[in-house]
């Protein structure tokens, strides 16, 4: 029984988006460097040595991600733009075995898939270390 | 039906009197009953705070999921299939010194049985669901599960083991011919029946190729080796301490012990050559299930508890067979009786904790946990014992005085008789002594 | 004279009958009201839907009692043209036991004395895979994953030839048609020879009453899967299957933070398990034991 798929909406920062509120009316510096003034947050590292900020965020406008071929995406479709570097993953990833899905797989519910952007920071991918839960309590040795 | 209505007055009859034999005794007969009965009191109030709280009140975990109890129920049921090394020497080659004997020897295996049935019943999480494993009320999973074959083959083997001695010993009693046509075959399925429950409790570790120190075709030739040297020294040292406690004049020849001493010696040498097979192949070998191995002989991974216990019992072991090759160690009765005393603790290390721990020692996931039974365990498994010991020695309280034909219905009639003429006397005023 | 003797009997008879009755009664009082209540209760596979009904009924009033809460205790049976399949992908495992929690929740596990954990995650050096011996069970670091080790979460397999539905000596434990090896714990005896069998130690045993706190309860159960257990009886991962008879992911697939965990229908062909079985390297653990394990280890990279 084929189940209804579902994104989960993507993780923004609070108060970011629309991100056209400060950028519809700022200049737009296509200089790459490191920034100073605003997103001092964000480190890149995600291919920082080939890319930088402009090459995923459109330069006019910033709500939207831009793909290689120029078209313009929603975030809530982020996954388009990973996939055009990361093939295998995004492929795996839409037949849902890469990364997390919860809910339901079939039935009534509904199948809701995590976004690319849930687990990997588009920033900085690389998954931080977790602290593990509490080993088994080992039972009394003689 | 007459007959079979006369048949079960003569049983009861004789189930009466016995009773007076078991409560008649000497003071020294009183004090080991008394001793019995306070362990078996301390175990039972053991038993029922293990009950009580569930199996957590022992050492036993999820790693180690099996330990003393059926530790001791294994040694115990090799125990009892020794009774068959009496059964074929009487009935089969006739040879007179076990024939007098044979009887105490089955009493002793159906009291081993006993042991180690009650030993099953103590280790089940569940006792109060047991009659779920019976056949026909329950749902017992029969052929496919070997603790079911091994229920049938254990009770199976303690009623031939009560059948015959007690049917033996009421014809006896009554001094009639036992009707051989009918006992005869019972007494030949014992044979067979004493190799198949250690056989089957061979298989019951065997079959399991989750554990690779138990998956191993040696192990059933191993336990009756083991068997047939531990049960008859077990039976070899109650024998003289019934000959010599016994008020009774019970024929229990040098002879008889001596003969059945050589075939320990036999048994002990299989025994101590299929442990050297096993030895070599996993050590020469080498593949990673000789860690069970490891952790018996050397240790593992510093964990070395077992190692004393099981290099003692071989030492034991190899002593006692050196005592029972020699004939003149073998014919004198104080080193037969050291070699008897080597080979039952031996042989108890060697099958019990030296057989079951290790088959958990690494266990699937490759966690090693050390198992060492605690006092309640350990007060448990005393209890049973004493058990064990009591019903033997209430058996044998009843069965050695019949066998020694100072305790028959001739006797008895005899008395009754003679009872009945003095409260005659008495009522007519007159003694008349006979 | 005669009147004399006889008494002596009499007293002879009647006092053992009183020792071996007044014996049993002190077993037979440190048995609970459940346990005296439970006796007859029939094997789940022999109950029929009305009988059922009667026990659901039943324990849902004694759960109600115990842990205040209004229990949904589910008999399901296995939908038909499923046979589930769990599939972990080692390269991603980073050891964090979310998994082992997330089941303990949702499955109602004895929190302490004991300790009970269906999941079972190992560490292992790099370099080692079949080996188990060395693996060690205990790690507690402060960050995972540990640099030089991979991490193996072992659970029930749900073989297709289980060896402890070969040995159960009282048909407890049997593989229902979707491939889920269940436990009716109001049948099992406790002799632990499953546990002696099992090749992956899927299954552990509750060595005492249950220890599980009221306010951590997980009220929708499954009558073979997650219900309040009692003390000596046998469990084991069941697949969730209070979850997934109804379509939805095991707790532990949807606790996984690296999305390490995929579970699926084998029979069917758009199913995430036959996407991995087709296009990844899969191996199961001890293969060579023939217990055609339904747990389909894999890796990326």
């Amino acid at each position: 029984m084929p189940v209804v798929e579902e994104y989960m909406p993507p993780p923004m920062t609070e108060g970011m988006f629309p991100c056209s509120n400060c950028h519809a009316t700022m200049e737009v510096n296509r200089k790459k460097r490191v920034l100073k003034e605003e997103h001092t947050d964000i480190k890149l590292h995600h291919a920082e040595t080939m890319r930088w900020c402009l090459d995923c965020h459109d330069a006019k406008n910033r709500d939207k991600l831009r793909l290689y071929n120029g078209d313009l995406i929603d975030f809530t479709e982020s996954y388009r733009l990973c996939g055009e570097c990361h093939g295998p993953q995004y492929k795996d990833w839409k037949a849902g075995i890469h990364g997390k899905r919860v809910g339901y797989f079939s039935g009534q519910g509904k199948r809701v898939y995590y976004l690319c952007a849930h687990c990997h920071d588009p920033h900085g991918p690389r998954f931080k270390p977790l602290k593990p839960e509490p080993p088994p309590i080992k039972p009394k040795d003689s | 039906m007459e007959k079979l209505q006369g048949l079960l007055n003569e049983t009861w009859h004789f189930y009466k009197r016995t009773l007076t034999l078991v409560v008649t005794g000497s003071t020294a007969y009183y004090a080991w009953c008394v001793f019995l009965l306070t362990i078996i009191f301390i175990g039972l109030s053991s038993y029922l705070k293990q009950h009580e709280a569930g199996l957590i009140a022992t050492k036993m975990s999820d790693q180690v999921s099996w330990g003393l109890y059926i530790a001791n129920f294994t040694y115990l049921v090799g125990a009892a299939a020794a009774a068959v090394l009496l059964v074929i020497p009487s009935y089969v080659y006739h040879f007179k010194p076990i024939k007098e004997i044979v009887v105490l020897g089955e009493l002793f295996a159906a009291s081993a049985i006993v042991m180690a049935i009650l030993f099953v019943m103590v280790d089940l999480g569940r006792l109060d669901r047991f009659w779920h494993m019976l056949p026909l009320i329950g749902l017992m999973n029969f052929p496919q599960s070997l603790l079911a074959w091994d229920v049938l083959a254990l009770n199976g083997y303690l009623f031939l083991n009560l059948l015959i001695p007690v049917y033996l010993l009421i014809k006896f009693y009554y001094r009639k011919e036992p009707n051989w046509k009918f006992i005869l075959p019972f007494i030949l399925f014992s044979i067979p029946m004493a190799v198949a429950i250690h056989t089957v409790t061979a298989f019951l570790y065997n079959g399991l190729p989750a554990r690779p120190f138990w998956n191993a075709s040696i192990l059933a030739p191993r336990f009756l080796a083991s068997a047939f040297c531990s049960g008859p020294a077990i039976i070899i040292i109650i024998f003289q301490i019934i000959r010599k406690v016994s008020v009774h004049h019970i024929e229990i020849e040098d002879n008889a012990l001596f003969k059945i001493s050589e075939l320990i010696a036999y048994a002990m040498f299989l025994n101590l050559f299929l442990l050297s097979a096993e030895i070599f192949k996993e050590y020469y070998s080498q593949t990673v299930h000789i860690a069970s191995f490891k952790y018996l002989f050397e240790g593992l991974h510093g964990h070395k508890e077992l190692v004393p216990w099981i290099w003692s019992a071989m030492t034991m072991n190899v002593v006692a067979f050196i005592i029972f090759l020699i004939p003149q160690t073998r014919k004198r009765l104080t080193t037969l009786n050291l070699g008897c005393l080597l080979i039952i603790i031996g042989v108890w290390i060697e099958k019990g904790p030296g057989f079951v721990v290790p088959g958990f020692v690494p266990d699937p996931l490759g966690e090693i946990f050390e198992y060492f039974p605690n006092h309640l365990e350990l007060m448990v498994s005393f209890g049973i014992w004493a058990t064990g010991l009591l019903i033997f020695t209430l058996l044998m309280k009843v069965a050695i005085p019949i066998e020694a034909g100072e305790f028959s219905h001739v006797s008895y009639v005899e008395r009754s008789f003679r009872r009945e003429e003095e409260y005659q006397g008495w009522k007519q005023g007159s003694f008349k002594k006979i | 004279m005669q009147n004399k003797r006889y008494t002596r009997r009499e007293f002879l008879r009647n006092a053992s009958l009183t020792a071996l009755g007044g014996l049993t009664i002190p077993l037979f009082s440190s048995c609970t009201k459940e346990e005296a209540e439970d006796f007859l209760q029939k094997h789940f596979r022999e109950m029929t839907p009305e009988e059922k009904k009667r026990v659901i009924a039943k324990l849902e009033q004694r759960y109600l009692q115990k842990y205040g809460r209004k229990f949904q205790i589910s008999t399901q049976e296995a939908v038909p043209d499923t046979f589930w399949a769990y599939g972990l992908e080692l390269s991603r495992c980073i050891g964090c036991r979310r998994c082992v929690y997330a089941c303990v929740k949702e499955n109602n596990h004895s929190r302490h004395d004991p300790q009970l954990h269906w999941i079972r995650v190992l560490r292992l050096k790099r370099g080692n895979l079949i080996n188990l011996e060395n693996s060690e069970h205990y790690y507690d670091p402060d960050l995972v994953p540990e640099k030089g080790f991979i991490y193996l979460p072992v659970q029930c397999q749900q073989c297709q030839e289980p060896p402890c539905v070969k040995v159960c000596p009282v048909h407890a434990t049997w593989q229902e048609p979707d491939g889920i090896v269940v436990v009716d714990y109001n049948w099992c005896i406790g002799c632990r020879y499953c546990i002696a069998a099992c090749p992956y130690k899927g299954r552990v045993f509750n060595w005492a009453e249950p220890n599980l706190p009221r306010e951590e309860i997980n009220p929708s159960v499954h009558y073979l899967g997650n219900r309040p257990r009692m003390k000596c009886a046998v469990e084991k991962c069941t697949f969730c299957i209070q979850r997934v008879r109804q379509g939805r992911y095991p707790a532990c697939v949807e606790a996984c933070p690296t999305g390490t965990r995929k579970f699926g229908n084998l029979l069917d062909p758009n199913s995430e398990m036959r996407y991995i079985i087709d296009r990844k390297r899969v191996f199961r653990l001890k293969e060579d034991l023939g217990t055609e394990p339904k747990f389909y280890y894999f890796f990326e990279a």
